[in-house]
């Protein structure tokens, strides 16, 4: 597939096809590489991916800003350990984006250059080494969230990738949580730290979602192609949820006065979201936005001469063989 | 959907069924390991030695970690992880050992209890307290002087490692065994960046030539025995650094000249600054990175 097959319509689409692409998703089949697909489903899947693999990448830098520092060889072994699987399951998403015809080289330059997005929660700075807790905790819990109804998606790669990246984020949390129990138990300054840091990830976290149902464009068909399969509003229910609980056995509070259970449902109630702020960050202001950016950036440029060095070193060599 | 109902499992320290690979219940990462320091050594010289093999291995972990979000190609990223995680790996078991038989310097005086002891010894020890060598100490440089460090430095510590599977410690001797496999990749992956980058551009052989001669200066103090290893390689407990300097200019030769690269001449021998507690500046900044929360929070646990 040639990358200009990205931008092309469908022009002359044998109905054929067509139709036995809507059974495949009527009948919850997987589509693979090599199936026909209308190039709106390709797009779409194309840019999601693409986002995903750039939040992966990007998602390094706020943990890895404590990599140096981490306060123990332990925590320092694990949190390696994270980040690199983070790298990893960028890897994996980019070749899933590339059996659609995308280029991981040219993901990068849209990333970069801002012609691609990644999870805004990224642009928030990690202050203390509660941050690294509580990302484990509530930043890959909301992920999970996000990804493992995508374990199902439509598209073969992408849903066999979600499995593996879905089975270490839950890792992930699980080791961020432990931290913050083992601070919990510690110092009165590390408690400080820790409720200071659920303050701040809080309401970023619910913005993982994304914006309310009433407010998301391609949710619809993105239902309909089996790409996505719960709405925003319905994934961030199941999150709070989920983690209300969790947070009563740390001994933390959350930041929202107004979240209650309701009697009736079962379910937490909550207080309004800042959209405002959700369109501020992606839109790049937030804190961190250039920073983050300039590293991947940096990355690129100040190591091409290496990226260049491996080519031409692999074309004397295949001529000399 | 993700129903997970394993927070309870953590509330006990050592409950939860053994379904933490990271839990709470590997406070001795010794544990079931023969630790009787071998008859005739003084525990003394066995724990600074383990410091010189630890930090050795703890200060290049933390320059490689720093370049974690900064590589060339995601598969680096991914490889300067694994590297600096497999080091680390040897660092702990080794700082561990220091402390086992009694090695914990100055450390103990600041660290609480409830600090282990390879914690005590990396973020509690000041910079004259450290036996890493200056191969390891210095700052990383570009990526082709980063490959080209690692070159060396994971040539010499294979060759030591290699002959420490002998040693009559039985902690040495399995950290040796475990890390040879480690240390084999680590000097296989540097080697292969090393012939791309010397025979790749001119650009890159340029900078590899630089990185050469940049790094080769370090090579000048690692293969003079001090004292403690010259009384520990008479006991059968560690390797003469003297005995592996052949092997690594060999080994180093041959990369360097199928890269295209020019050998600097094998630095004159001299007296192990490092390995007694001379280091410079980037040291200390380095340890003033590493050590830093640390410090500021010495009651606490992680």
């Amino acid at each position: 597939m040639s990358a200009t097959a990205l931008d092309s319509p469908d022009v002359d689409v044998d109905p054929g096809l067509q139709e036995q692409f809507d059974a495949t998703i009527a009948a919850e089949r997987r589509i693979e590489p090599r199936d026909w697909m209308p190039e709106g489903y390709r797009r779409t899947l194309v840019r999601q991916i693409a986002q995903h693999a750039h939040s992966e990448i990007i998602g390094m830098q706020p943990e890895g800003d404590w990599l140096l520092r981490a306060p123990s060889l332990r925590r320092k072994a694990v949190l390696l350990a994270k980040v690199q699987d983070e790298a990893g399951h960028g890897m994996y998403l980019y070749s899933a984006a590339e059996t659609l015809g995308a280029d991981r080289a040219d993901l990068t330059d849209r990333l970069i250059d801002g012609r691609q997005k990644y999870s805004s929660i990224f642009n928030y700075p990690t202050l203390t080494f509660a941050d690294v807790g509580v990302i484990g905790w509530l930043v890959d819990g909301a992920a999970i969230c996000n990804q493992v109804p995508l374990c199902r998606s439509s598209y073969g790669p992408y849903a066999r990738a979600m499995v593996r990246v879905c089975k270490e984020e839950s890792f992930h949390q699980r080791q961020g949580y432990e931290l913050l129990l083992t601070m919990m138990r510690g110092t009165p300054e590390q408690r400080a730290m820790v409720q200071d840091a659920v303050d701040r990830w809080w309401w970023p976290s619910l913005m993982m979602f994304g914006p309310p149902d009433t407010d998301s464009p391609n949710s619809a068909q993105s239902m309909a192609w089996g790409i996505k399969r719960h709405s925003n509003d319905e994934l961030r229910q199941r999150f709070v949820d989920m983690t209300v609980p969790q947070a009563a056995f740390l001994g933390v509070t959350l930041p929202d006065p107004d979240l209650a259970l309701d009697p009736s449902t079962g379910r937490y109630r909550f207080g309004a979201i800042d959209w405002e702020e959700l369109k501020r960050v992606i839109s790049g202001a937030g804190p961190c936005n250039a920073e983050r950016i300039a590293r991947r950036r940096a990355a690129r440029d100040d190591n091409a001469w290496v990226t260049e060095a491996a080519i031409a070193y692999a074309r004397k060599h295949e001529a000399r063989s | 959907m993700h129903e997970e109902t394993v927070y309870d499992a953590l509330d006990t320290t050592h409950g939860g069924g053994g379904q933490w690979a990271f839990g709470t219940g590997f406070d001795d990462p010794l544990a079931g390991v023969e630790l009787t320091v071998p008859d005739g050594v003084d525990p003394a010289d066995l724990g600074a030695y383990c410091l010189m093999l630890g930090d050795d291995a703890l200060v290049l972990a933390q320059r490689l970690t720093e370049w974690i979000t900064a590589a060339p190609e995601l598969e680096e990223e991914v490889a300067f992880g694994n590297t600096a995680l497999d080091l680390l790996g040897q660092a702990r078991l080794l700082l561990t050992r220091a402390g086992s038989v009694g090695v914990l310097g100055r450390s103990r005086s600041t660290a609480t209890d409830s600090i282990p002891d390879e914690d005590a010894l990396a973020c509690f020890r000041d910079p004259d307290e450290f036996r890493c060598t200056g191969l390891v100490a210095a700052g990383n440089g570009d990526f082709a002087q980063t490959m080209v460090r690692l070159l060396a430095a994971s040539t010499v510590r294979l060759a030591v490692f290699a002959r420490l599977r002998a040693s009559r410690d039985p902690v040495l001797a399995a950290v040796a065994a475990k890390g040879v496999h480690e240390l084999a990749y680590h000097r296989d992956h540097a080697a292969r960046w090393v012939l791309r980058l010397g025979d790749g551009t001119p650009e890159s052989h340029r900078r590899a030539q630089a990185g050469v001669d940049a790094v080769w200066p370090h090579l000048a103090d690692l293969f003079t025995a001090t004292d403690v290893e010259a009384r520990l390689a008479a006991a059968g407990v560690a390797v003469d650094p003297a005995g592996v300097g052949d092997e690594v200019h060999d080994v180093l030769t041959t990369v360097l000249t199928r890269a295209t690269l020019r050998v600097p001449g094998r630095p004159a021998d001299v007296v192990p600054r490092g390995r007694t507690g001379g280091h410079g500046p980037e040291l200390s900044a380095l340890l003033t990175t590493l050590q830093g929360l640390a410090r500021r929070h010495p009651a606490a646990t992680w």
